[in-house]
């Protein structure tokens, strides 16, 4: 890979236009293929918003619509979240979920309110306060109700989050280079003994 | 938990695998190319490569709770 102008790469052969490269990272985030859609790099889009999002909802589907939420609450600390908010605007309803939750829980007592209603049916709603472990709660009964798929739509969802990072990647700045393990084949050494030429032009 | 008792619930959890290793192997060629061919090629070692390691793991286990 090599650049001969700021925002436009050489990769396999093929010359991509990067276009405006933090705005393109920002939709990639937002929409997993937005940013490629914006770039005009149609096929790789297609393919990372299929492959991320169909692991995002299979994951939502799995875990019954309970494993993405947001919460910082004693005994319930769910740091899976941060992972799944890499998926961008399908994790973002969320945050608003948790933060209606969170004035409807009383600080002292630590529970929520009779009168709270989470939005929309209380779709990526965080469980009723208090949680605590070893009793039962909502979290408990969401992982009795789904069993295994609890714990594998959590670790789809969030997996689903962790590629797109990858995928954000490329779409600010274009593929990742290829492992060691990767470049055994002729192919893959011709294409590493041109980005060297082209790397030592560049410089 | 017994090899032969690992090996019966497997085919059920291997389902779980399957959409996973496909997502991870078309987003890790997806990410290191441009072309369309080399994407797949590299799609088909990730995936290959994956399964082989936790094949290899699943193998490990197996031996070590054969000897215990």
């Amino acid at each position: 890979m090599t650049a001969d102008s700021k925002n436009t790469i050489l990769v396999d052969g093929e010359r991509i236009d990067l276009r405006n490269r933090p705005l393109a990272a920002l939709l990639a985030w937002l929409i997993p293929g937005a940013g490629h859609f914006y770039q005009g790099r149609y096929t790789k889009g297609a393919l990372f918003m299929v492959c991320i999002l169909s692991a995002w909802v299979l994951g939502f589907a799995l875990g019954g619509g309970h494993v993405v939420y947001a919460s910082w609450a004693p005994g319930d600390k769910r740091w899976h979240y941060f992972l799944q908010a890499g998926v961008g605007g399908a994790a973002l309803p969320a945050l608003l979920q948790a933060n209606l939750i969170k004035t409807a829980t009383d600080k002292k007592t630590g529970r929520t309110s009779e009168d709270y209603e989470p939005y929309w049916g209380g779709f990526m709603a965080p469980p009723l306060r208090p949680v605590r472990e070893s009793q039962a709660d909502e979290v408990s009964a969401w992982y009795a109700r789904h069993g295994a798929g609890y714990e594998m739509g959590t670790w789809y969802t969030v997996i689903a989050g962790l590629l797109n990072i990858l995928v954000i990647y490329d779409a600010y700045g274009g593929p990742l280079s290829v492992p060691i393990s990767g470049r055994k084949k002729e192919s893959d050494d011709e294409d590493e003994s041109a980005s060297e030429e082209t790397g030592k032009a560049a410089t | 938990m017994l090899p032969d008792q690992m090996l019966s619930i497997a085919p059920s959890y291997l389902l779980y695998y399957l959409p996973l290793i496909i997502a991870i192997a078309f987003v890790f060629g997806g990410t290191r190319h441009e072309n369309t061919t080399l994407i797949l090629q590299h799609t088909w070692q990730t995936g290959r490569w994956i399964t082989g390691f936790m094949a290899v793991i699943f193998i490990v286990i197996c031996i070590l709770d054969w000897l215990m």
